[in-house]
């Protein structure tokens, strides 16, 4: 297995009298797409939020591409990026102002080629004139992927990246991030309460519940220890506190 | 920090004074309201001198003492709430959480916020000076090289008061948005900006003494009406600015680590 690319001990935040997170650690290994999986309010966007900074944790430490995000994380944040539904880019700008912008707040030569080639490959060729606030949602998803995307990410944090979106655009943006994981060998952590995305896009799947990790494993692994077929299934015998031996037991009598 | 990091953290305050440019450039209503409220301001008082200098000896002394007030305390308020509107765009636009993943430090945001609320500022007060030049033939640029220090002196506030009322916002969400717009207009009686600072209660006049603007006045009227540049004046308006923009940097830099602190960036939209 390759080295971690982000590592997480003992991560806690509360909110007031909410733990939001509580004790979660983990770690992802480079070039794997891992799943971050949980119900709402499992910790979920919360994990991702102090991943990136933007959410200062209550104690714990983040390492990210060997840098602690609590101390130097204007060192990591050129090598990563994110997406989320819950953050938009301007909707008055056109989508080529948008990426320019981000271009130079990444520090990106060449931008304009850049940009050329990440509307070809997300297909936003017809649409780099346009305001964004004209788009539809699934047009507006592949422009926040290709923001995300801009800097050629090392690390790549997804929040539910297909959200409220039809199934055809749903399964283009998911073969679009198994494409760029593949030729790129970037990471990618995934946040998701969607089964199926998990299931298709995720080496490694991490069960959140209640702000802790309840479980982890490959897809297959935790399929065969909750003897279950789907990782619906399994997500549901998590969240209705049916534990994987119980269950495997249950399975096999 | 290196040359390396200098220029990308100027490209980087680039980049936030260019999203500002794409903006304004899209968006008329917008343009038209950089110079609608200075000019309108500069009309009203325009006509309001022509009929005070055949009814009060005090504006007759100076003709234009009262269009020099009003566009200098433009100045003033186009600094505050320039800064305070980009720092809203952000939040209207979600776009604060994309831009603080980012490698945009809050200290390069609030230097593009300043630099935006220079330009906006400059056309909008420039546009409604140029007009006064027409309308009344009255020009603010007769002031002299004084006026540099008053520009300069009232921008400064205005960007002080911006980041913090932005901080505010930051802190305790777009619901404090309201008194963000009303705080400069608390500061505007203390001022002294049409009348003598004599002219307010003495314990007044020792918070008054606390603001740079009231020094910028009692400095223009000095010139205007007595034809003498105040030092001390002036020594006393940018010695409070010092004080008052490292208050606005810090109450927004705080407010920023706060917001992080509180998960408040992820939850901020429209």
């Amino acid at each position: 297995m390759s080295e971690s690319v982000v590592t997480v001990a003992d991560l806690i935040k509360r909110f007031g009298a909410v733990t939001a997170v509580d004790g979660v650690s983990f770690s992802v290994p480079g070039g794997q797409t891992v799943g971050l999986l949980g119900g709402n309010g499992a910790g979920k966007t919360t994990t991702l939020g102090m991943m990136l900074g933007l959410i200062v944790p209550t104690s714990g430490t983040i390492t990210v591409l060997g840098h602690d995000m609590r101390r130097h994380r204007y060192r990591a944040l050129p090598r990563m990026n994110f997406s989320s539904p819950y953050v938009d880019v301007p909707h008055r700008l056109t989508v080529r102002e948008n990426l320019t912008v981000y271009c130079h707040l990444y520090g990106l030569r060449k931008i304009g080629a850049r940009i050329e080639a990440l509307a070809q490959d997300l297909d936003l060729g017809d649409l780099l004139g346009r305001s964004v606030g004209t788009l539809s949602a699934g047009q507006k998803t592949r422009v926040a992927l290709a923001k995300a995307l801009l800097n050629e990410p090392e690390l790549l944090l997804l929040d539910e990246p297909t959200a409220s979106l039809d199934p055809d655009t749903a399964d283009y943006v998911r073969s679009y991030l198994e494409t760029y994981q593949r030729t790129s060998g970037a990471t990618i952590l995934l946040a998701s309460h969607n089964m199926a995305e998990v299931e298709r896009l995720c080496a490694d799947v991490i069960m959140l519940k209640g702000g802790k990790v309840v479980d982890r494993g490959a897809p297959a692994s935790l399929l065969q220890r909750y003897g279950r077929t789907t990782l619906e299934q399994v997500f549901l015998d998590i969240a209705r506190s049916r534990n994987a031996e119980t269950d495997a037991d249950m399975a096999a009598s | 920090m290196t040359s390396n990091e200098l220029t990308l953290a100027a490209r980087r305050i680039w980049a936030m004074i260019l999203r500002n440019y794409y903006l304004m450039r899209g968006s008329w209503p917008r343009i038209v309201d950089l110079i609608y409220w200075p000019t309108l301001q500069m009309v009203l008082w325009g006509f309001i001198t022509i009929f005070f200098l055949t009814n009060s000896s005090w504006v007759a002394q100076a003709a234009g003492v009262l269009l020099s007030a009003v566009l200098l305390w433009d100045v003033l308020f186009r600094g505050q709430i320039s800064l305070f509107l980009s720092f809203l765009e952000e939040m209207w636009s979600r776009n604060l959480g994309h831009l603080l993943v980012a490698p945009l430090r809050p200290i390069e945001f609030a230097a593009a916020l300043i630099v935006t609320s220079l330009i906006r500022t400059l056309i909008g007060v420039g546009g409604a000076a140029a007009l006064a030049m027409v309308m009344f033939e009255f020009s603010i640029f007769d002031l002299g090289l004084p006026l540099i220090v008053f520009f300069l002196n009232l921008i400064v506030l205005g960007w002080s008061l911006g980041l913090v009322v932005s901080g505010l916002v930051l802190r305790f969400g777009q619901g404090a948005e309201g008194l963000a717009w009303a705080v400069v207009f608390l500061i505007q009686p203390i001022s002294g900006v049409y009348y003598p600072i004599a002219v307010l209660p003495d314990w007044l006049q020792i918070i008054a003494a606390g603001f740079p603007s009231s020094h910028v006045f009692e400095g223009m009227r000095a010139v205007l009406i007595d034809g003498v540049f105040r030092a001390d004046l002036l020594l006393n308006a940018t010695g409070l600015n010092v004080i008052w923009l490292a208050i606005g940097l810090g109450s927004f830099l705080i407010s920023v680590r706060l917001a992080r602190s509180k998960g408040l960036i992820l939850q901020m939209g429209e």
